[in-house]
């Protein structure tokens, strides 16, 4: 390993190290403005220039490798400084030449306050200003309804234009124009189709780039900052929610690079009006087929009438993908309370649980495990808009290495090239006869990964499907002790952990999702509680007594007979468990609004009603609960493998496979829940992705 | 004085069949073969030998830049790329050679590629040069029919030659701008390193090479490098195309030997300075990106490559721009200063700002609507720039303004006393205050 001395500091850095990065290590740091370190090194900024001991000029810190270094004369270490007066003549003149150009507008700017460049003048620059011309103005870019542009403030780092393109994978940033005259566009000022295109919001270093819905609506030093986990997809993003007063003023991505590196969608990122609309506040109760807001005790015992009217043999509970942990741990606790056996998670009916352990409903090789696999088999999902974050780890994997992808499902734009190898179970089980070459393709690769989708499970051959696709990746050796291919990929943040904590039918009787439905419609069932679940067909409820619970009004909602105000993802302390089994614990970044109240308490308060008081007055007492009966979630962050022989019991299932088309759950990005239905933000861009709505520049 | 016997481009003007059989019969393409069975360490050392430096304007030595290719083809194959952008403001001398003699191009073509393992050689021409791509292809085309070059040439060595056509920037003749833009990417110079000759053209170890340094190459081959050293000063030898423009009475294209004093090469070849030599004011001396330099310190200086970089200007692509004292010499350096902000790629925060930044004051300065502190702070931007940019554009941009402010800052100075003794000459702005008075 290379040694190097920092402002007279020996350390030793591993090879192909760039100063920047040795000066870190060093202690000593280095302004910068285009350099990334999840981006490609462009150097243009010219912010972080070092001296190099012998060097005839300063040089780019951040595009120079430890290894180009030569020696001093006796052989000793190169020497970097980084504070030597020609370092800092060099930063100042830079600097300068960044603020020429540059507004005065940091008072009306989104970015102030949290502004790498207001900070790096102040470190770095210089307080006076020599610059008497007429500064450069540039027009405004329409690039969507989710970022705003005040391009005079672009300093032309091209970050933006690097994560479009290569974290991204869309070619839809772009800087034209030449010397003083380039400019950041869009082709055509055309709208941006990533969904990932908040993340240039923080990765611009100015106020070029800034949030629209978030413009001119605080300061960053006004907002009470929580950090907690995201609910709008299963990958459990890591994020910070910061809040004025009681209202979600934006939501930033934490850095975890087990799971999302600093990336978010733009899902997480914008739902937050949402979180304001459409909000349920108080109980309701249907009177004369009318919705009439109730007190708490009038909703609970028109339950406890039906229920004990019904029996627990006439009643179920569906869970929804937005419910935690805790109310689900809780509710289920309920229901065995009483006997009831009908109970379940799988909102869209697929299999999971029934076979193969917890290695057959989990993403066994991990988020950041995609950075090792060397083939990839996609079976009836389109991670892209499913899981846009991990969908970047892909692409990441696909531009490093000559990574082999097959898809089964949909053709869709996946930001990456792969073999389509057809649309349903057909190739799927050709696949597994070893009749296509990407079978051998498969069990080549030392670390091949197999993703199934919901879109191949949840249907009438979702049992035979994931037992085939458990099937090829035994058959690829896909399955070891130190690889497990084998991954599931959820859509809904809540599954894994309902899927953790056994929501399912009991095994003696218990009904499942569609059993459930088929009996609320022919009457066999009588009491339903929807436990946060919005995505099932409310019709197919038939005349049945239903509950439910969450947080805004929805499907769910409009159905009920009875509607307890729950909270939103953001104002619980919650368990969310992501498509890996990781177990995060998000925080309360505020309160729910009115009459609603936290999940888990709704359903102690009512197990009350119904005198099966629960035994458990706090959430801790509840979580020690939990961590009894599944120890391994009290592992927060981190994942308790699968054990992989379940998965050889998995492929031994079999089934008959059908014959119609995968295709994905998620129709629309922008409307997977009811939070982000209720968003207009959300709204917007689903209409302008329909095509319903041309906004480009005339 | 060169002898006619010495000179390298026998056809510069055009007076003579610049087709193939004419070349052929100058003397090119005469005992290729033989070159070739030098080896590629022969050839190298016979150009190192011959004391060869880059005509471009860097002056780097080229035997030595041949010589960083890998000595064995890896799995990627060797390139050579040809630059032939010459955009340089008052270089004139690869056009000439395109023009006139093409096939002493493309023969050095071959036998530098050969010496540095290239199966290619692209030739990226300015955009600008319509008629000599022509030309050039035309020479190009003869040379495959005479199975000169080609697959299973006469010579022994499959070599393709590619011409490429650029689009017109300046950037562009930055090397590894021309990488980029021959990759069909935007002209925008890379960082080094990697140099090109690790990771060039597709990643590819690459050689980049003015016009005039391959064109050479042959002739050197063909006479020794002994005739060639033999020529010049020590260090800075054999015979170099100059291109005089300006103030002279004959402003002309010509090869001379280097280091001819500027007094001989300017009375012998272009009738002297207009006026006599008394008018003389100022002389740029290897094209518009280096430091002008005033007559009394020209006039007896030799023209090579050390002797002006003493005087702290360089000899660069050898275009002399005369100056007489007629010139503005405020106002063409703020045409430069122009010149360079309009040529700026914009990648780099330095260039990009402080192009336009100097071109704005020297405008005002030519007017003198300036303040005398202002050519300290101007001084300062230039160094700001200097050295602290990508590729050298930056630089090139700062020293024309350094030099007008080293050698002619009295002038910049009278022109600002001039202009704040009289802020309104014609009367304009008295008129315009009257006008609004009366309405």
């Amino acid at each position: 390993m290379p040694k190097v001395i920092v402002d007279g500091r020996e350390i030793e850095v591993e090879n192909g190290a760039t100063l920047i990065q040795a000066c870190e290590l060093a202690g000593a740091e280095i302004p910068r403005f285009c350099y990334h370190e999840r981006l490609s090194i462009a150097g243009n900024c010219r912010m972080c220039l070092v001296e190099v001991k012998g060097a005839p000029k300063p040089q780019a810190s951040c595009a120079m490798s430890v290894n180009d270094l030569r020696p001093g004369p006796n052989g000793e270490p190169p020497e970097i400084l980084t504070n030597s007066a020609i370092v800092k003549k060099a930063r100042e003149g830079v600097m300068e030449f960044l603020l020429i150009n540059h507004p005065l507008d940091c008072p009306i700017c989104d970015q102030g306050g949290e502004c790498d460049l207001q900070d790096q003048a102040m470190a770095y620059g210089i307080d006076k200003n020599r610059f008497a011309e007429n500064k450069r103005a540039v027009e405004d870019k329409y690039i969507g309804p989710l970022v705003k542009t005040v391009m005079t403030r672009c300093i032309q780092c091209t970050r933006c234009v690097r994560f479009s393109t290569e974290v991204g994978g869309v070619q839809e940033l772009g800087l034209i124009g030449r010397g003083e005259d380039v400019e950041i566009t869009t082709y055509l000022e055309h709208a941006m189709e990533s969904e990932l295109q908040g993340n240039v919001i923080d990765l611009c270093p100015v106020g070029a780039l800034t949030s629209a819905p978030y413009e001119f609506k605080a300061r960053p030093w006004e907002l009470t900052k929580t950090e907690t986990i995201d609910a709008m997809d299963a990958v459990g993003s890591n994020i910070r929610v910061d809040v004025r007063g009681r209202e979600v003023m934006r939501i930033m991505p934490r850095l975890n690079e087990d799971v999302n590196e600093e990336w978010i969608s733009d899902k997480s990122r914008f739902i937050w009006d949402g979180l304001r609309s459409q909000r349920l506040d108080k109980p309701y109760l249907r009177v004369k087929g009318k919705l009439q807001p109730v007190s708490w005790q009038a909703a609970f015992s028109a339950i406890a009438d039906k229920v004990r009217a019904a029996g627990a043999d006439k009643s179920a509970a569906l869970i929804g993908e937005m419910a935690a942990v805790e109310e689900t741990f809780a509710l289920k606790a309920l229901m065995q309370a009483h006997g009831v056996k009908h109970i379940d998670c799988r909102e869209a009916g697929s299999p999971l649980g029934e076979r193969g352990g917890r290695a057959g409903l989990l993403f066994n090789a991990t988020i950041a495990g995609i950075e090792q696999a060397d083939a990839i088999l996609i079976i009836g999902s389109n991670p892209r808009i499913e899981a846009s974050v991990l969908n970047t780890r892909i692409r990441k994997q696909w531009l490093a290495t000559d990574l082999p992808i097959g898809v089964i499902g949909e053709e869709a734009n996946l930001t990456y090239d792969y073999k389509y190898l057809g649309a349903g179970p057909d190739s799927l089980s050709k696949l597994a006869e070893g009749k296509d070459r990407f079978a051998s393709v498969l069990k080549k690769a030392n670390r091949p990964l197999i993703i199934i989708g919901q879109g191949a499970i949840a249907r009438t051959d979702g049992k035979a499907v994931l037992s085939t696709a458990a099937d090829i990746a035994v058959k690829s050796d896909a399955v070891s002790d130190e690889w497990n291919g084998f991954s599931v990929l959820h859509t809904g943040a809540g599954r894994t952990g309902a899927l953790e904590v056994f929501a399912l039918p009991s095994d003696d009787g218990g009904k499942n999702t569609s059993q459930i439905l088929k009996g609320a419609k022919s009457g066999e069932i009588e009491v339903v509680y929807l436990l946060h679940a919005d995505e099932i067909d409310m019709k197919a409820l038939g005349d049945a007594f239903v509950i439910y619970q969450g947080s805004h009004g929805d499907a769910g909602a409009h159905r009920a007979d009875v509607v307890l105000p729950g909270a939103a993802y953001t104002e619980k302390s919650a368990t969310w468990v992501n498509t890996e089994g990781r177990p995060q614990v998000a925080r309360r970044a505020g309160f729910p609004p009115g009459d609603a109240r936290e999940d888990w308490t709704i359903i102690r308060a009512l197990s009350e009603v119904l005198d099966t008081t629960l035994e458990f007055n706090t959430v801790e007492e509840l979580r020690a609960r939990v961590y009894e009966a599944v120890p391994h979630l009290a592992r927060i962050d981190q994942i308790t493998p699968a054990d992989p022989a379940d998965l050889a019991d998995l492929a031994q299932a079999g089934g008959k496979l059908g014959a119609a088309a995968f295709t994905s759950p998620v129709k629309d990005f922008h409307l997977t829940n009811p939070i982000a239905r209720a968003s207009a933000v959300m709204a917007e861009c689903s209409a302008l992705r329909a095509g319903r709505k041309r906004q480009a520049a005339e | 004085m060169l002898h006619d016997r010495d000179r390298i481009f026998t056809n510069l003007y055009g007076l003579h069949d610049i087709g193939l059989k004419g070349a052929v019969r100058r003397g090119a393409w005469d005992g290729t073969k033989k070159m070739l069975e030098f080896g590629r360490e022969g050839i190298i050392n016979e150009v190192k030998a011959s004391g060869l430096r880059g005509r471009g304007g860097a002056g780097f030595p080229t035997g030595l830049k041949w010589s960083f290719m890998p000595k064995q083809i890896g799995e990627r194959p060797h390139y050579l790329v040809v630059n032939a952008d010459e955009s340089e403001p008052g270089t004139c001398k690869d056009r000439e050679i395109m023009r006139h003699d093409p096939h002493l191009l493309i023969e050095g073509c071959l036998v530098s590629g050969f010496a540095m393992g290239a199966h290619t050689a692209f030739i990226y021409v300015r955009g600008e040069f319509i008629r000599e791509r022509d030309v050039l292809e035309r020479a190009v085309e003869e040379a495959y029919e005479a199975k000169l070059i080609g697959k299973n040439n006469k010579h022994g060595w499959d070599f393709d030659v590619v011409v490429h056509h650029g689009a017109g920037a300046y950037i562009c003749g930055e090397e590894t701008a021309m990488l980029e833009s021959l990759e069909g990417k935007k002209g925008q110079p890379r960082m080094k390193p990697p140099f090109p000759a690790g990771v060039g053209l597709y990643g590819a170890p690459t050689t980049i090479n003015n016009v005039e340094s391959i064109a050479v190459a042959p002739t050197i081959l063909r006479r020794g490098a002994a005739w060639f050293a033999n020529l010049g000063l020590e260090n800075n030898t054999g015979t170099k195309l100059f291109c005089i423009s300006g103030h002279v009475d004959r402003p002309c294209n010509v090869e001379e030997e280097m280091g001819i004093p500027f007094r001989e090469l300017i009375e012998r070849h272009c009738g002297g300075i207009r006026g006599g030599w008394d008018n003389l004011k100022a002389v740029i001396p290897g094209g518009s990106s280096v430091r002008c330099v005033p007559a009394n310190q020209i006039i007896d200086c030799p023209m090579c490559f050390d002797s002006l970089t003493k005087l702290k200007s360089g000899l660069g692509t050898a275009a002399v721009i005369v100056m007489d004292k007629s010139t503005d010499i405020i106002k063409a350096i703020a045409r430069l200063a122009y010149f360079y902000k309009h040529e700026s790629c914009g990648q780099c925060t330095p260039c990009r700002e402080g192009t336009g930044w100097m071109w704005r004051v020297l405008t005002r300065m030519v007017e003198g609507r300036a303040e005398k502190r202002e050519i300290d702070m101007l001084l300062d931007v230039s160094y700001q720039i200097e050295g602290h940019t990508i590729c050298a554009l930056g630089d090139a941009a700062a020293w024309p303004v350094q030099g007008l402010i080293t050698h002619f800052r009295h002038e910049i100075e009278a022109r600002i006393d001039e202009f704040s003794a009289n802020p309104d000459p014609d009367g304009a702005i008295t008129e315009r205050a009257a006008m609004a008075a009366a309405e």
